[in-house]
């Protein structure tokens, strides 16, 4: 391959700049969502804009982040892990028991969940299976296990771990320093790494990525494991912060990272994610239940509000989509001879 | 003389009882571009596969430099030994970017500043075969236009790595080009073999075989029927040699009733991938009209189409007098339902008739069914039995049952017979032309040549439109062929 062959002027390439314009602005939207509602809860509590008042509002965030995280991996080859909220409850229970008290025997069980997670995958891989509801099955696999783990309430984290999440780095509060970190490595693994591109590319076309001689199995199995690292995170972030836990801690977390997922621009069509827009998703669904406080309303109302906002986006997403469309159907329109 | 690139002997596959490849030798020489033509059916795909690695032969081997790779030839192991294919239907992940999808194909491009070095391989090879493309290493191929997607695609087989690129096989690549960049990739395809890589050039556009292939395969049902050097060929003997010898007897040829003075129930006009305007399909009373041409060329689009305009939705160009009813060909996903009974099957399109005060009555939908068990002669004990306990055929006649019990005058079918026993296809045939008689009027698409003489006009389809309407009495193989397979801008 010579590298001397200049680049020839691309006559075709203004055409394309229109179809840029859109995708821009769809990537923008999740920033903008969180952007709007951080405004809003400035505006009504003025005192929320330091130090403290973020570390506070965000606390809880950290293994929301986590979870919509494991969630989007899910999503790269267009499947839906309907078991995050299990899995995680389940680890959480498992670190402030074993992990505690023995903490070997507490890291092999956590790795061995993230193993099941793969022979999950591997599973929906080998047998052709909806990973629904292969998925469903184990939320329930996962939420027993967790009760059999710790049958009541209590418990207590390891002191390492609350001391971690109790931590305040100089001038960036930890929730903002840790999304920013892990909206950084979701980035390197699966936008700019050569093998991010193939589990995108298995999300996108599957047949081509196995044509091109590449194992389906390894990439689902692959995919899956990442998912279930990321439910550990968020399940060891959880205890630290809550430093004791319950079986159905995290019930509510299957749900949250499919909204905060889709939100920050993941698709179900699989292929098309983001994991800066996951973290930004998960950070606004966080602040929405803050949100509600500060407006003085019933917490009834969270996930309600919670899926105002998400229609919201979505349908803001759609106008987009329409209007780019239109705009190319008109640029086919005149470019015809 | 050195060993050809690959060789192929003897390979030999079948999909249940219908044999797709019977025993192709077939040899591929460096440098040489091999032009593979064939009309529906006639195995090119299937071959192509096999080459592939994508489907293992029954029997037969390959040979590469002469040694024997059958056993353990896959995806990995014809990548490797520089066999790449281009798919007919677009292979690339439209949710990567052009530098990404290239990524995909080469294992080697990794670490640091993959991307660049990705870019850089695809645009090196995109300037050199598609200059002008306008096509960027970061765009998402999912939003480039058909065309470019295809020269992308194309520029991908020929980028070389750590693999070399000695066999790259081209299934109908001009298919979504303009005629400059056909002519860019025709110009690549003789360059590339000047450097050495062998081509396998599959495409219905004689013309474009003629130019660009050093040796023309034909193959049919199944076997390479002619091999020759494409120097001295004519269009016309290509075309005598995708035909079957077998003639249809005499007696078979129909005469064609004069259409004059007589309002079709169901019309449309077609019109062709280019914009240009082709031929109309019209169909009258007691008429059975063959759509004809290559797989994919507009003919499924026409029936529904028709289908569409019948339920009374307004379709431009197309006028339709009476209600259609629908067989479809792909019987497992838009033709049955698996889980209800064959009574059912066959009523569903009934409903009102077989409805009492609002509700289906059993021993309506029953004696319905049971009258075209009789008349259609499914065999089955009973028309409660489940759908799934006939066999294919049977299946299929039941499709036909529903769309014949119903009230529909004009019968619309989109390749029915394929994978049918010869034994069933003869009883249906028969059916076909009894309803005819009785006025209905049948919309015939078919990829079998034979079914064709059944027909009393064969509209034959390129690129979307007619370009061809043969009464039966002037229809024969030899026309069908020579209207499907017509070069580019003789028409």
């Amino acid at each position: 391959m010579s590298d001397s062959r200049p680049v020839p002027a691309l006559p075709g390439r203004a055409s394309l700049g229109a179809a840029a314009v859109p995708r821009l602005l769809r990537a923008i939207l999740p920033g903008l969502a969180l952007a709007v509602i951080l405004v809003a809860i400035f505006i009504l509590q003025p005192r929320a804009m330091s130090y403290f008042g973020l570390n506070l509002l965000l606390n809880l965030s950290i293994p929301i982040v986590f979870a919509t995280l494991a969630q989007m991996f899910i999503l790269t080859v267009g499947d839906l892990d309907l078991s995050v909220g299990g899995m995680v409850s389940f680890v959480a229970t498992v670190s402030v028991t074993y992990l505690a008290e023995q903490p070997v025997l507490g890291v092999a069980i956590l790795i061995g969940a993230i193993a099941l997670y793969a022979c999950v995958g591997a599973l929906i891989e080998l047998r052709r299976l909806p990973a629904i509801v292969v998925t469903l099955g184990m939320s329930f696999v996962w939420f027993g296990l967790a009760v059999l783990v710790l049958p009541s309430p209590g418990g207590r984290a390891p002191e390492w771990l609350i001391a971690l999440m109790a931590w305040k780095p100089p001038v960036i509060p930890l929730p903002i320093l840790a999304a920013l970190l892990i909206a950084a490595i979701g980035h390197i693994a699966l936008m700019t790494s050569s093998y991010g591109a193939i589990l995108r590319g298995a999300g996108g076309n599957a047949r081509s990525i196995a044509r091109a001689g590449w194992s389906m199995l390894r990439v689902r199995m692959t995919l899956y494991a990442l998912a279930g690292f990321m439910g550990v995170l968020s399940g060891l972030s959880l205890t630290g912060i809550t430093t004791s836990a319950d079986s159905n801690i995290a019930l509510r977390y299957t749900l949250i990272s499919i909204a905060g997922a889709i939100l920050g621009g993941s698709e179900f069509v699989g292929g098309r994610v983001s994991p800066i827009g996951a973290v930004l998703g998960a950070l606004t669904m966080t602040l929405a239940a803050s949100f509600l406080s500060f407006l003085r309303l019933s917490p009834d109302w969270q996930i309600g509000v919670q899926g105002a906002i998400l229609i919201l986006v979505l349908a803001l997403r759609a106008l987009i989509n329409a209007w780019s469309a239109r705009a190319s159907r008109r640029r086919a329109g005149t470019a015809a001879p | 003389m050195a060993d050809p690139t690959v060789r192929l002997t003897g390979v030999a596959k079948s999909y249940g009882a219908v044999r797709a490849l019977a025993g192709v030798d077939l040899a591929v020489d460096a440098g040489v571009c091999l032009g593979l033509v064939g009309h529906n059916g006639a195995g090119k795909s299937t071959l192509m596969h096999v080459l592939a690695g994508t489907l293992a032969p029954d029997s037969g081997s390959i040979l590469v430099d002469g040694v024997d790779r059958t056993a353990g030839w896959s995806v990995a192991a014809a990548h490797a030994a520089g066999v790449r294919c281009v798919f007919q239907e677009l292979s690339l992940c439209p949710n990567l970017t052009v530098a990404e999808n290239a990524r995909v194909f080469h294992p080697g491009l990794r670490g640091l500043g993959w991307k660049r070095r990705a870019g850089r391989l695809i645009m090196d090879r995109l300037d050199h075969m598609f200059p002008g493309h306008g096509i960027g290493a970061g765009d998402t191929v999912g939003d480039l236009s058909i065309g470019r997607r295809q020269m992308v695609e194309i520029a991908r087989a020929f980028t070389v790595t750590d693999a070399p690129a000695r066999l790259v096989i081209l299934d109908e690549p001009t298919s979504s080009l303009d005629s400059v960049a056909a002519d860019q990739l025709l110009d690549a395809v003789r360059h590339a073999t000047r450097e050495g890589i062998g081509c396998i050039l599959i495409s219905h556009l004689l013309g474009e075989i003629l130019a660009a292939g050093d040796r023309v395969v034909v193959m049919r049902d199944g076997s390479v029927v002619a091999d020759r050097p494409a120097e001295g060929l004519s269009r016309d003997a290509l075309v005598e040699a995708m035909g079957s010898v077998a003639r249809p007897d005499a007696g078979a040829a129909r005469q064609t009733a004069d259409r004059a003075g007589r309002a079709p129930m169901a019309s449309a006009a077609t019109r062709d991938r280019r914009g240009r305007e082709g031929l109309t399909v019209t169909a009258g009373k007691g008429e059975i009209v063959g759509l004809a041409g290559l797989a994919g060329h507009g003919q499924t689009d026409t029936l529904l189409r028709l289908f569409r305009a019948a339920e009374g939705r307004r379709v431009a160009g197309v006028s339709v007098e009476a209600p259609a009813a629908f067989i479809a060909g792909d019987r497992q996903t838009e033709g049955i339902f698996p889980l209800w009974s064959i009574a059912r099957n066959v009523t569903v399109r009934s409903f009102p008739a077989v409805r009492r005060r609002g509700l289906l009555d059993p021993d309506r939908e029953r004696a319905l069914a049971e009258e075209w068990r009789r008349r259609i002669g499914i065999r089955t004990p009973d028309v409660a039995n489940p759908i799934l306990s006939l066999s294919g055929g049977n299946q299929q006649k039941v499709l036909f049952a529903r769309a014949l019990a119903s009230e529909a005058e004009i019968v619309l079918m989109d390749d029915p017979m394929r994978g049918v026993d010869v034994g069933t296809k003869r009883e249906v045939y028969d059916l076909i032309r009894a309803e005819a008689d009785r006025g209905r009027c049948f919309v015939w698409y078919t990829t079998e040549m034979e079914e064709l003489v059944n027909c009393d006009h064969v509209y034959v389809f390129r690129d979307g439109g007619v370009v061809a309407d043969l009464p039966a009495s002037e229809f024969t193989e030899q026309k069908v062929l020579q209207s499907s397979f017509e070069a580019e801008g003789a028409a």
